[in-house]
Parts: C-alpha cells; sequence; structure tokens
C-alpha cells in the first residue's frame, strides 16, 4: 500500500485529468459536416455561438504567456508577469503599512483596557465597511490611482492584525507576565522579550487572514483603477473578448494567492511554540 | 519586633462579599524571618497562603500592613525576591537554558553572554540538567521543568526565595527526588525561604520552622513550630530521629483538629511551638476541651 501522500496526489491528478476531459470535450465546436449555411458564409464562418475556449487553447496561451512574462509592448500590453508585479507590490506596500499601524496599536489596545473600551466602537463600525466603499473618497483626497489601490489594501489588511494583535496581547498568561514582574523588566522590554513573542503566534494568524483578504480585494480594486495589475489585466482581456487569457489570469491570481499564503503560513510555524 | 531580615506587620487581605460587605480572607498576620532560614507555611485551602506568598513577591497587594526586607518596604516586584510558581512558569518558546539566561541576564545586566551562559549552565548542572539544555519546556516532564523553574529562581541569587507549592504537580516519586536536590542546593546556598506546601512531610525534611495557619475566612498564622532536627536531613533517614514522630504528630494534629479554632498570641505573633523538646507542647488554654479530647486521642 502506498504511503497517503502518494495516493492523494494520485487522486488528485485523476480529478484533475476528468476535469479537464470533460471540459475539453464540452468546448469543442461543432461537427462541420452540415456544410456552411449562407448566413454563415456571410458571416465568414464564424461561430454564432461565443465559447468558452478549451483547455488545450488555454493551456497554449499559458505557455506562451509564461515563457516571456515581462515582455512590454505599451500600456495595454505587458507580460503577466508585470501586470502579476505590480498587483504584489500594491499588496505589499499597503499591507506593510497597515503593519506598521496595526501592530504598535494593537499592543496598545491588547495592553490597555482603556485604550480597548475607547477604541472598540470605531473599530467595530469601520471593520465591516468593504474596502472597496473607501475607493472613491480615496481618489478625490489622494487623487492619485495607484496610491488610492494601495490604501484600499492598507484599510483591508488593518482590522485582522489589529484585533488578533490586541486579542493575542491582551491574552497573554499572566503566569509569563509575572515572570516579567518579577526580574525587574521595564515596560519595553517585558513588551519585547515576553509579550511579544507570546502574542506572535496569534499575530501571525492576524497577518496570515489580511494578506488573504489584501489578494482577493487587490483584483477588484484594479479592475476599478485600471491601467496596471492583474486585475485590470482581467478586465481588460474580458473587453477584448479574450476568454483564454482570462482564464489563464484567473489561474495565476490563485497561484500568486497560495504562494502568499505559503510564506506567511511558513512564519506563523517560526514562531509557534508548544505550551 | 526588630532587626529581623524579614518582617511582616499586620498584613491582611479582604475582598468585598458581593453583599455590601468585605470577607477577610486572612487579617493581622504577624511573623518575621530570619536570613538564612527555611520556613514552611501549611494550612488548608482557602487560607490565603498563596495570597500571602504573592505579597511578599509584591504581585499582590494587601488590604493593609507591610512588609519589610532589611530595613525597606516591599513594594512591587523585585529580583531580590525570586519566586518559583506552581505552575513553573517557564517562557515555552525558550529552551531550558535560555529561561535561565534570561533570569541571569535581567539580574546582571553588565555580565558578558559568556558570563551570563556558564552561570547558566552552572545552576542547571545543580539540578541535573545539563543533558537537557536546549530542549524546550514542551519537551520536559513535569519534575524537568520544574528543575529548571527552582534553577532559574536560585541562579539569581536572591535574598528571599518564596516557593508556591513547588512540588504540588508532581508525583511522589519525582517529588522525592527534586526534595532532595533542593536540600543539596539549600544546603550549598543557605538562602532564606518561604515555602507553602500541603505535605507535612516535605515542611519537616526542608524546613526549621513551619507556619501553621487557621482557617480562613479571617485566617491567622496561629503557630510557629519549631523542627528540630539537624542539617543536613535526607529523605531516606530522617524518620529514624525522634524528634520527627513528634514533630509530624502534632502538625497532623493541628490539621485535622484544631486549624478552625486555633489563634496566634494576644500581640498576634504565632505561637512558638516545640513539639520535640522535652518539656513537650502544650495546647493552648483557651482551645475548647472537646477538640484538645480529639487532639489526645489522635496523638494515643
Amino acid at each position: 500500500m502506498a504511503s497517503l501522500n502518494v495516493r492523494a496526489a494520485l487522486l488528485s491528478v485523476s480529478f484533475l485529468i476528468l476535469a479537464l476531459g470533460l471540459w475539453e470535450m464540452a468546448t469543442q465546436p461543432p461537427d462541420a459536416q452540415t456544410g456552411l449555411t449562407e448566413y454563415e458564409m456571410l458571416m465568414g464562418g464564424a461561430e454564432q455561438e461565443s465559447r468558452v475556449p478549451p483547455p488545450s487553447a488555454v493551456i497554449k496561451l499559458a505557455w506562451a504567456e509564461l515563457s516571456d512574462p515581462f515582455y512590454d509592448a505599451g500600456a495595454n500590453d505587458k507580460g503577466i508577469g508585470i501586470q502579476l508585479a505590480y498587483s504584489v507590490y500594491r499588496v505589499l506596500a499597503g499591507y506593510l503599512a497597515a503593519m506598521v499601524i496595526a501592530l504598535p496599536l494593537g499592543f496598545l489596545i491588547g495592553m490597555s483596557p482603556l485604550m480597548y473600551k475607547a477604541m472598540n466602537p470605531y473599530i467595530q463600525v469601520l471593520r465591516p465597511i468593504s474596502p472597496l466603499a473607501w475607493m472613491p473618497l480615496a481618489l478625490f483626497i489622494i487623487q492619485d490611482s495607484d496610491a488610492s489601490a494601495i490604501f484600499v489594501i492598507f484599510i483591508c489588511s488593518i482590522w485582522p492584525m489589529l484585533l488578533n494583535t490586541a486579542f493575542g496581547v491582551a491574552n497573554v498568561r499572566q503566569d509569563w507576565v509575572n515572570v516579567a514582574r518579577t526580574h525587574e523588566l521595564g515596560p519595553l522590554r517585558t513588551a519585547i522579550t515576553v509579550i511579544l513573542p507570546a502574542a506572535a503566534p496569534t499575530i501571525l494568524t492576524g497577518m496570515r487572514i489580511s494578506i488573504g483578504i489584501a489578494w482577493l480585494v487587490i483584483v477588484a480594486a484594479e479592475m476599478l483603477v485600471g491601467g496596471t495589475g492583474i486585475g485590470y489585466y482581467v478586465w481588460n482581456e474580458w473587453n477584448n473578448l479574450d476568454l483564454a487569457s482570462v482564464i489563464f489570469s484567473i489561474l495565476m491570481i490563485g497561484v500568486v494567492g497560495m504562494l502568499l499564503d505559503l510564506v506567511l503560513g511558513k512564519a506563523q510555524k517560526l514562531v509557534e511554540y508548544k505550551e | 519586633m526588630s532587626k529581623s531580615f524579614l518582617e511582616v506587620d499586620g498584613l491582611s487581605k479582604t475582598y468585598p462579599d458581593g453583599q455590601g460587605g468585605d470577607l477577610t480572607v486572612f487579617g493581622d498576620i504577624r511573623f518575621a524571618l530570619d536570613k538564612g532560614e527555611f520556613v514552611c507555611i501549611i494550612g488548608h485551602s482557602g487560607c490565603g497562603k498563596s495570597t500571602i506568598l504573592n505579597v511578599l513577591a509584591g504581585l499582590d497587594e494587601a488590604s493593609a500592613g507591610n512588609v519589610v526586607m532589611n530595613g525597606k518596604e516591599i513594594k512591587g516586584p523585585g529580583l531580590e525576591r525570586g519566586v518559583v510558581f506552581q505552575n513553573y512558569s517557564l517562557l515555552p518558546w525558550k529552551t531550558a537554558l535560555n529561561n535561565i539566561v534570561f533570569a541571569v541576564r535581567a539580574r546582571w545586566p553588565e555580565w558578558s553572554r559568556e558570563k551570563v551562559k556558564e552561570h547558566s549552565e552552572h545552576y542547571l548542572k545543580m539540578v541535573g540538567l545539563d543533558h537537557a539544555l536546549n530542549r524546550k519546556p514542551s519537551q520536559l516532564s513535569g519534575g524537568m521543568r520544574q528543575r529548571v523553574s527552582i534553577a532559574r529562581a536560585f541562579a539569581t541569587q536572591p535574598e528571599l526565595l518564596l516557593l508556591d507549592e513547588p512540588f504540588g504537580a508532581l508525583d511522589a516519586l519525582t517529588r522525592g527526588v527534586i526534595q532532595d536536590e533542593l536540600v543539596s542546593i539549600w544546603q550549598e546556598t543557605r538562602q532564606t525561604v518561604f515555602m507553602i506546601t500541603h505535605d507535612v512531610d516535605e515542611a519537616i525534611l526542608l524546613s526549621d520552622r513551619i507556619f501553621l495557619m487557621s482557617n480562613g475566612p479571617n485566617a491567622r498564622i496561629a503557630e510557629s513550630v519549631k523542627v528540630d532536627i539537624p542539617h543536613p536531613r535526607a529523605r531516606a533517614t530522617i524518620f529514624q530521629n525522634p524528634a520527627y514522630h513528634k514533630t509530624r504528630d502534632y502538625l497532623v494534629d493541628f490539621l485535622v483538629n484544631r486549624s478552625g479554632s486555633a489563634s496566634p498570641e494576644k500581640d498576634g505573633t504565632p505561637r512558638i511551638v516545640e513539639p520535640a523538646s522535652d518539656a513537650g507542647h502544650s495546647i493552648p488554654a483557651d482551645a475548647d476541651p472537646e477538640s484538645e479530647a480529639a487532639a489526645h486521642a489522635a496523638r494515643a
């Protein structure tokens, strides 16, 4: 009996083959035996119904795109690598800005019940707002589409980080804080040497949720602001009716999102501890 | 009462009882410790032993009274008082060695990295853990964790060591082994130790004096029992000493029959009792005859 991993991999591959096969069969053009009608000849033999492209066409396109991901042939024709790089750059910029605010603020809220009570109403009102709802205001105030997209990422990734940091810090075991107290550590050293490592797994969980949300939101944000980025690319290829490119970019969004999550997952492993 | 190393004067702790009044857990606690003394405190659950210890540690505040150590009033925690908690309280993300390094560095910030490490390793060796320096607490057994915790407390060389039921969560075998280790470390360092325990044998093995607390609410340290057995003591041979049995009987009798009614001297200090001396001990005069009779029966 093969190991569980091998069996799971085999099953995965067979699902993939089955799905691709069904997709391929379902999207074949109809047989051309009957010859073209007069109308069809007038239309230059084009099909009347637009069809989802078969996987073979998507794979062919993917191969072409991935073999030269960074070409730049003008505003509307850039390689997939460049588009993804723009999106990743915006996500990281907004995400890092959110980190700079959320982690210290989360510490403050977590360590001080007063601050928690004072800030909580604002957090509860601001948190459920769809990040895209900020877009018009951001565009008006910032007057720059790129910076507005980054702001939207900032505003959507700040909440999970803030809340998880506050929660993690507030729930550090009193025993460990007492250890710091009996060793006469000052507030700053206590925060760095005891509370930070103790709360780190919870904080990283928040950061991991944030990066996932940020990657979800960037696609929508770029569809709105346009210009560059994977979101814009998807919308642009839809306007071009190039569905093979749309499907290809959807897959790429998934792959990059997975990679971002993987990195945060690894970081989470690093700070984890067993009690 | 003056010039003792540690003086506890009129300590009490009250909580609101939820009906507008106050509930006094313990009141007017008075005692003094001399330098180098090992003192255990025994009492039933709820009499506030742990709170007294936490007040000495500076982690809790008393409602009234004060504690003076070396002529200075204790306010807040300090490195001159080391604490060993019942649940070990090791930092789980640090290795055994680094848990001690953490404490040693806090105690002597000016020391070099090598000196800190050497000092920390020395104390881990004292508790027989030199093979487990780089293991995390989760990879250690309960007994090993408590050894690390004890090593951490001794490594900072505090003037007063506070042990809050350090062996409460350990099995009997492990407990015995670590008790022996504690005896030998203390033999070497002769630090002043104040320890909470529920174990009468443990108290006799380790301490010079044993404080007996009456039951709460309004618990008091009623008696201070002298353990007249010479150091060094060993767990295997201590029971051969006749004083051991007299002391043990006295303690058990107190806990079973008299902890509800016992009270300290009129001035609030604990009654001094020497169960092993030839004069014997006298049951406090104001104890009611019934429990006195029961006490005699228990001792017979």
